[in-house]
C-alpha cells in the first residue's frame, strides 16, 4: 500500500480513507445481499453456481483411506456429476467433512466424524449414523442434519437456520451464538448451552448442565429434564399453545417425542434486563454484536 | 492446543507403547514441537526404572565438550547411586543424553533423586516400579523410533503432543511430567492454568522442587502432594477442579490407575472409549480410531467430570 499523508487523508471522503488506509480489500458482494434485494432474480433460493442434482442419483464413496480434502473434493466432483444421494463409508472420526456444501443433497455418513462436521452448509439434508466431535453444523443455514449417536462440544455453534438434530446427548455449549434455525438435542447437553444466543429455538428432551441461557439475547430453549443452573438474564416462561405444537411437531419429525408428551418441558427465553443496546450508537453496536 | 492421549487395558498387558504412538502421530497436528510418552510396564520384579535426561537436545549441538560434560554428570550420578547403595542392574545410553537405569534400591528413592538432581544438568524423567517416561522434541513417530517404543508391553500409558505456547521448546517442558519425587505418578495436561503462580508458591512453600515454567507441572506435583498425603486419586482430580483455576483436561496415570478430570467450563475437549477390554481417551476422536478403525461408541465427558480406572 502505497503511504498517505495525513494532510491528503483529510481531503479524502470517508470510503476513500477507508480504501487507502488498506481496510477495504474487496468489494462486498455478499450473496446475501445479492438474494435479499436484486429484485429481478427468478429464483432466490439456489446459488447460481449450484450443480443441478438428482436424488435418484446415488453413490457411495469408501473413504477410509482418504485424506479430508480428498473427501470433500470428491463430494463436490460428484455433485457436479449430478450425484443428489452420496454415501460415505467409514469416515473414521476424521474432521470437516462435508463443510461448505451450498446446494441440495442427500448426504449420508456411515459412520462417524470429528471435528467442525458439515459446518457452513446450505441446503443439503444429511445423516450421520454414528457420532460427531466438537462444532457440528457450525454456522450451517439451511437444511437438516441429523445425527444419530452423540456429538461433541459448540454443536450448532452460530448456526443461522434449518434443523440440526442429535439423538444421543451432547457436549457443552451447546447452540453458543446461535442466530436462527433449530437445535433439538434428544439426550443431555453440558454447561453454558445457548450462551448469547441471538434467536432460533433449542430444544433439549434430557437435561441441561449449569449456566443454561447465558446472556441470550433472544430465541427459545425448551428443556425436557432438570436444568442444573440458569445463567445470567436466562428466565422461565409459561409455554404457550404455540409452543406446544411446535414442539410436538418437531420432536414427531424427528422420532423424539417423549411417551409423556411435551407439558413438562421447561421454556426459557431472554430476561432482556442486558438490554441497553438502545442506548448506543450503531458503531458501537456493530461492536458489541 | 495440544493433544492428549489416554489408554488402559483391564487386567491384562498389551502393546502400549505401538497404541500409543498410533494414538499420538493422529494428534500430531495438535501440537507438533514435542511427544512424551509415560507408559507402564511389567512390575512384577520390584526394580526401579529410571529415566533421566543429561542434557537438552539442543546442547548437543555445542561442541566438542558437550561429550565430556555428558560423561562427568553420569559418572556423577553413578556415584550417587552407588552412594545411596542402589545396585544398577543395567545402563542404557538411549540417545547420548538420555538414560535407562535399572535399579535394585531398599532405601528411600526420593531422596537419593533428590541428590541425582543436584548434579547439574540432570533430570530424573521418571522413578518407579512400572512407570517409565519419554519425552523428547519432534513427532510421535520421531520419538518412538529413536527410544525404540514400539515393542513396549504394559498395561496403561498417558501421552502427549505439545504446541509450545508460554515456555520453551525444549525437553524439560514437553510432557508427560513425572510427578517428582513420587513413584509412577505422571500428569498430562491440555489447557492453561490461571492461577499457576499462587498455586506453585503454595507448592514450594510445601517443599516440592519444579523443574521447568510449565504450568502443566503443576498438576503432576498437586496430584502427588495429595496422594503422598492418603488423599484417593478421585478425591484429588475433584479438589483439583475447585482449587486449580483456568481450562484444563489432564490425564494421571499411577502405577494401576488412570484418570481424567476436566475444568468447569469443559472448554478443553476429550473424547472417551470404554469397553470391557479397554479405555481409550483423547483429545480427538481420531486419535482412537488410529487403534480402533471400527464404529465404536464414544462420548464427551462433561464439565467438572472426574473418572479414575483400574489396570
Amino acid at each position: 500500500m502505497a503511504s498517505v499523508s495525513d494532510a491528503e487523508l483529510r481531503n479524502m471522503s470517508q470510503e476513500e480513507r477507508v480504501t487507502a488506509l488498506g481496510m477495504r480489500t474487496e468489494q462486498l458482494t455478499g450473496r446475501s445481499m445479492f438474494i435479499e434485494f436484486d429484485e429481478d432474480a427468478e429464483e432466490r433460493f439456489t446459488y447460481p453456481w449450484a450443480p443441478d442434482v438428482d436424488y435418484n442419483k446415488r453413490t457411495e464413496i469408501d473413504t477410509g483411506d482418504m485424506t479430508e480434502t480428498e473427501v470433500n473434493a470428491e463430494i463436490r466432483s460428484l455433485m457436479a456429476q449430478g450425484y443428489g444421494t452420496i454415501v460415505i463409508k467409514d469416515p473414521r472420526g476424521k474432521h470437516s467433512l462435508g463443510v461448505g456444501i451450498l446446494n441440495r443433497l442427500n448426504l449420508i455418513f456411515e459412520g462417524s466424524l470429528g471435528y467442525f462436521g458439515v459446518g457452513l452448509i446450505d441446503g443439503p439434508n444429511v445423516r450421520i449414523n454414528g457420532r460427531v466431535g466438537w462444532s457440528c453444523g457450525e454456522n450451517m443455514m439451511s437444511g437438516t442434519v441429523i445425527v444419530e449417536k452423540n456429538a461433541g462440544s459448540t454443536f450448532g455453534a452460530a448456526i443461522r437456520g434449518g434443523d440440526l438434530v442429535c439423538k444421543g446427548s451432547v457436549g457443552s455449549r451447546t447452540g453458543i451464538d446461535m442466530k436462527g434455525g433449530s437445535i433439538i438435542v434428544g439426550g443431555d447437553t453440558g454447561a453454558l448451552s445457548g450462551f448469547m444466543m441471538q434467536r432460533g429455538r433449542m430444544v433439549v428432551c434430557g437435561n441441561a448442565g449449569k449456566n443454561l441461557g447465558d446472556s441470550m439475547y433472544d430465541g427459545t430453549i425448551y428443556v425436557g429434564g432438570e436444568i442444573q443452573s440458569l445463567g445470567v438474564d436466562a428466565v422461565e416462561e409459561p409455554l404457550s399453545d404455540l409452543d406446544r405444537a411446535w414442539l410436538t411437531r418437531k420432536l414427531t419429525q424427528y422420532g423424539l417425542m417423549p411417551d409423556n408428551g411435551v407439558d413438562h418441558f421447561t421454556k426459557i427465553v431472554a430476561g432482556k434486563m442486558l438490554w441497553n443496546y438502545d442506548n448506543l450508537e450503531p458503531t458501537e453496536k456493530k461492536l458489541i454484536l | 492446543m495440544c493433544g492428549i492421549a489416554g489408554l488402559i487395558h483391564r487386567g491384562k498387558s498389551s502393546n502400549v507403547g505401538g497404541e500409543m504412538t498410533s494414538m499420538l502421530q493422529a494428534l500430531k497436528h495438535r501440537g507438533p514441537d514435542s511427544t512424551g510418552y509415560a507408559v507402564y510396564g511389567d512390575t512384577s520384579s520390584g526394580d526401579y526404572i529410571m529415566r533421566l535426561k543429561a542434557a537438552e537436545a539442543e546442547d548437543m549441538n555445542k561442541g566438542r565438550g558437550i561429550t565430556s560434560i555428558l560423561e562427568n554428570r553420569i559418572a556423577e550420578v553413578d556415584l550417587i547411586l552407588a552412594e545411596h547403595g542402589a545396585v544398577v542392574k543395567s545402563k542404557e545410553a538411549i540417545t547420548p543424553y538420555a538414560l535407562r537405569y535399572v535399579l535394585s534400591h531398599n532405601g528411600d528413592t526420593g531422596m537419593m533423586a533428590e541428590h541425582i538432581e543436584e548434579t547439574e544438568g540432570v533430570e530424573i524423567l521418571s522413578m518407579g516400579n512400572g512407570l517409565e517416561l519419554i519425552k523428547d522434541l519432534g513427532d510421535a513417530s520421531v520419538v518412538s523410533d529413536l527410544y525404540g517404543l514400539n515393542d513396549f508391553k504394559g498395561t496403561h500409558g498417558i501421552g502427549h503432543t505439545r504446541m509450545a505456547t508460554e515456555s520453551d521448546v525444549d525437553i524439560k517442558s514437553a510432557h508427560p511430567y513425572w510427578a517428582f519425587p513420587y513413584n509412577d505418578v505422571s500428569v498430562v495436561h491440555n489447557g492453561q492454568i490461571t492461577n499457576y503462580w499462587i498455586m506453585r508458591r503454595m507448592m514450594e512453600r510445601k517443599g516440592h522442587r519444579f523443574m521447568s515454567n510449565c504450568d502443566s507441572e503443576l498438576l503432576a506435583v498437586y496430584v502427588a502432594h495429595d496422594l503422598s498425603n492418603g488423599v484417593s486419586l478421585e478425591d484429588s482430580l475433584r479438589k483439583s477442579i475447585e482449587e486449580i483455576d483456568g481450562v484444563f483436561t489432564y490425564l494421571v496415570a499411577t502405577k494401576n490407575q488412570l484418570g481424567m478430570a476436566k475444568d468447569t467450563m469443559a472448554a478443553k475437549p476429550l473424547v472417551l472409549y470404554e469397553s470391557d477390554e479397554m479405555i481409550a481417551m483423547a483429545s480427538e476422536e481420531v486419535a482412537i480410531r488410529a487403534i480402533l478403525p471400527q464404529e465404536i461408541d464414544t462420548y464427551d465427558p462433561y464439565d467438572e467430570e472426574v473418572r479414575v480406572w483400574q489396570a
